[in-house]
């Protein structure tokens, strides 16, 4: 065993330890279904990653490039996204939360290929109580949205979307959500729409491997603690518990 | 060409609780069980990087894969029923432990007025209180028959929680005492005593403290991590066949579990079952595995459908009312909340558990007067705390935009100080709510889709006026700053409504003419076939459906050892 998987089993034997004291689990009995092993590899709720090691991974982050976007469609995303969730008082918009960083991977994953739905046809046109029909996949969508809200603003203000002002952008989207705007390829503008707010969402509030949420800022906005072992005394709490942010790393246990 | 395998005493279709529970106790009874499982094995360690809300909640990776089965739906017989083609209202699990891996862990048992409702019904409010088309019917079992598998399964699964005065008796307390009271749980109760109510804690197979069942399992206590909907629990706190029956089972060496294998059929003679057929998910193999019994405890969807494609039973037809396969789907009624907002006061909301919150017995069943209400049975009114996680809490007062300066600012400023008072309401069936085959979709094994034709009927849209009125007046008394009731339900919306709890379409019954298996859950129609889970309910109650499901699975496995010993139908 190298030194460093000796420290690694320490550490583990450590959280085990903990883990047992606050759930009050013995050992003994006949323990079946990994209750306890499981827990190998989590790290306690007590450890906490100093701030400054954040900041410097966030300056070089490899994980800011794109896998399916080009630069345009990255800038239009990034400044529709900016939109639906823009920067205030309150913190950070879509844009410094990597959002579009976020939709990009998504959009690369075989969630973007609809890999988990049911894609067999016929397509038919579904009442508004029935589930979307449509044979385009994701991905394929989300281009023709972002050509879709150049267009509109070409017609619109004889300008590319980036381009415009912010109140003028909202309109667009505006127009885009109500359907106004038209269709994309038979596709109703408002489907893309309701698909750019979701992915802004997510990427907004996604644990932070996926791209978005960057340095956990999403989360800080609304004092979402992020992944914790658990809650058992402050949700006991009269008061509001204000908890550092952590996220799925802090239970890679390296 | 399919492999032909050697003959064994018994095949259960589909490893959650159902064929997890009846897996367990017949093989600690020295019966040879083949487990077949469409999806993958699972245990905790599985669930190591478990708390990733898009990942588990959003990408639904403990669900069942659309892309090879799915359903149907339409509102109504006029319509063309289209596939479900992703995720909305109903998430149906996959792997070993099916939807008891994912789910929330509240555990009711149904009510006395449940087993029995139409005599019940009848005899306090006269003959004509239901009208025909709601086909409602006793379950040809009473409350204290089923009372003691209540109890066997809540002692092994370890339920916790507190004994209520309205509801039927126990023959036993809860095996451990109630979860925690957090703050808002505190106030729903002091509000709700001061109006009169009797507030109790929800049971929950998230436990409240560590617990030996007496299988020898030993599992420790709930963490509130607020994962859990959606969630495996990587502590085996909460209760999930793949960390309590089927690991007892996989011990006494009796159980031959084959996952990855999807049934497509259950190979019958008209009489009898044979075996099933069933296809290698990853090779595309093909197998028939020859049975002595054949135990279909699959999601309700599937049970459905695995009969009708194999021939089994006779199908529903809404024209006539005759034939029981299909007939009495059920649902559950969520309409009716009433949603609360405090400006200036914050809760710890990032923090809960499944099977968190508190609720009235006051409303639901018959446990208050229908005589002048054009509805019967009611709904459980409710506080909870699961944990809001952020993608997909983000609450806003009406006439907030859905995007843009002004929802971020009120989606933050809310973010841990709205709740709702919420409703579950029972769901009565009505003769033109069934499951059938769908004519033209197919899964990727070629077999017919199941198809869904069920809407709100006028009850359900009585119900939720009445229980807006209640949850109306509980908010009230919250003090808060903002209150939005929810009065109308709306048509049923295969995207949008909030509840997973699908009943019926293989009924149990006294009579072989209007139901599809005996209290037994076995057919009638084929004595060697049971068919165990929520498909078995005549009506679904305004409980979450596990506690029953699994009380009735007990039952079957003791009625197979019977027809295993002595054959022929047991009632």
């Amino acid at each position: 065993m190298s030194e460093n998987e000796k420290n690694q089993q320490g550490v583990q034997d450590k959280t085990r330890r903990i883990f047992i004291k606050n759930s009050g689990l013995t050992v003994g009995g006949l323990i079946v279904g990994g209750a306890v092993g499981s827990l190998f590899g989590i790290k306690s709720d007590t450890k906490t990653e100093p701030a400054t090691a954040m900041v410097h991974e966030s300056a070089a982050n490899p994980n800011e490039a794109l896998m399916y976007f080009n630069q345009e469609q990255y800038q239009t995303t990034a400044a529709a996204a900016e939109r639906i969730f823009p920067k205030d008082e309150s913190g950070p918009g879509a844009k410094d939360l990597n959002v579009a960083i976020y939709i990009d991977h998504q959009l690369a994953s075989p969630w973007g290929v609809n890999a988990k739905d049911y894609m067999v046809g016929p397509f038919q046109k579904p009442d508004e109580k029935q589930g979307g029909q449509l044979r385009i996949l994701r991905k394929d969508l989300f281009l023709l949205g972002l050509k879709g809200l150049n267009d509109y603003s070409n017609k619109t203000f004889k300008k590319k979307f980036t381009e415009l002002e912010a109140k003028d952008q909202d309109a667009i989207l505006t127009d885009f959500e109500s359907g106004k705007a038209g269709d994309l390829s038979g596709v109703s503008t408002n489907v893309f729409f309701k698909m750019l707010r979701t992915l802004t969402i997510e990427g907004a509030y996604a644990d932070p491997m996926y791209g978005g949420n960057k340095d956990m800022q999403g989360w800080k906005m609304r004092k979402y603690p992020g992944s914790y072992m658990g809650y058992t005394k402050e949700i006991q709490s009269d008061k509001f518990v204000a908890l550092k942010q952590q996220s799925l790393h802090d239970h890679m246990g390296h | 060409m399919a492999t032909k395998l050697p003959k064994v005493p018994v095949v259960i279709v589909g490893m959650g609780w159902a064929g997890g529970i009846i897996a367990s106790e017949l093989t600690k009874a020295g019966v040879k069980v083949v487990g077949i499982e469409r999806g993958k094995d699972r245990t905790t360690s599985d669930y190591l990087m478990g708390h990733d809300e898009l990942r588990y909640q959003h990408r639904t990776e403990l669900m069942q894969d659309l892309s090879k089965e799915t359903i149907t739906s339409r509102n109504n017989r006029s319509m063309t029923a289209l596939p479900m083609r992703s995720y909305g209202t109903f998430i149906v699990g996959d792997g070993v432990g099916g939807a008891g891996s994912h789910w929330n862990g509240q555990t009711y048992r149904f009510l006395p007025y449940d087993f029995e409702i139409k005599t019940l019904t009848e005899q306090k409010y006269g003959p004509n209180k239901v009208k025909p088309e709601y086909t409602i019917q006793d379950w040809g079992i009473t409350y204290d028959e089923i009372e003691p598998y209540y109890d066997k399964f809540e002692k092994m699964a370890g339920i916790s929680g507190e004994t209520v005065e309205l509801y039927g008796k126990r023959s036993n307390p809860y095996p451990t005492g109630p979860m925690v009271k957090t703050p808002i749980m505190k106030e729903f109760e002091k509000v709700t005593k001061k109006l009169g109510f009797s507030p109790y804690v929800i049971p929950s197979s998230n436990l409240s403290e560590t617990y030996k069942n007496p299988d020898g399992i030993q599992r420790g206590a709930c963490q509130y991590c607020a994962y859990c909907e959606n969630f495996g629990c990587e502590y085996g706190a909460k209760a999930d066949p793949a960390v309590t029956v089927i690991p007892v089972a996989k011990n006494t060496g009796n159980l031959d579990l084959r996952t990855h294998s999807n049934v497509t059929r259950i190979l019958n003679d008209g009489k009898k079952a044979t075996g099933v057929f069933y296809v290698n998910t990853i090779t595309g193999e093909e197998f028939e595995q020859p049975a002595d019994v054949v135990v279909v405890a699959s999601y309700v969807f599937n049970n459905v459908r695995l009969l009708l494609n194999s021939g089994l039973g006779k199908p529903y037809n809404p024209e006539t009312g005759t034939g029981a396969i299909g007939k009495n789907y059920c649902y559950q009624v969520t309409g009716g909340a009433t949603t609360i907002f405090f400006n200036d006061k914050e809760f710890n909301l990032y923090g809960g558990a499944g099977a968190l919150g508190m609720e009235l017995p006051d409303f639901t069943g018959d446990n208050f007067d229908h005589s002048n209400l054009n509805f019967i049975h009611g709904a459980g009114i409710r506080v909870t705390q699961y944990g809001n996680r952020p993608i997909a809490n983000n609450t806003v007062p009406k006439g907030t935009p859905s995007w843009g300066a002004e929802f971020k600012k009120q989606s933050i400023k809310y973010a841990n100080s709205t709740f709702p008072v919420k409703v579950q309401a029972a769901s009565m069936p009505h003769r033109e709510n069934y499951l059938d085959l769908d004519p033209t979709y197919k899964d990727a094994y070629g077999m017919p889709l199941l198809r869904m034709t069920y809407d709100y009927t006028e009850q359900d849209r009585e119900i939720v006026k009445y229980m807006a009125q209640i949850t109306k007046k509980i908010a009230k008394e919250f003090g808060a700053d903002i209150m939005e009731t929810n009065e109308e339900q709306a048509p049923f919306n295969v995207n949008k409504d909030g509840n997973t709890h699908n009943t019926g379409g293989v009924i149990m019954g006294a009579d072989s003419e209007t139901s599809a298996v005996n209290s037994y859950l076995q057919m009638w129609d084929a004595e060697n076939v049971f068919v165990a889970g929520a498909s078995a309910f005549p009506h679904n109650s305004n409980y979450n459906p596990t506690g029953t499901l699994s009380a009735l699975s007990y039952r079957a496995a003791e009625g197979i050892i019977k027809y295993i010993q002595q054959g022929g139908l047991l009632v």
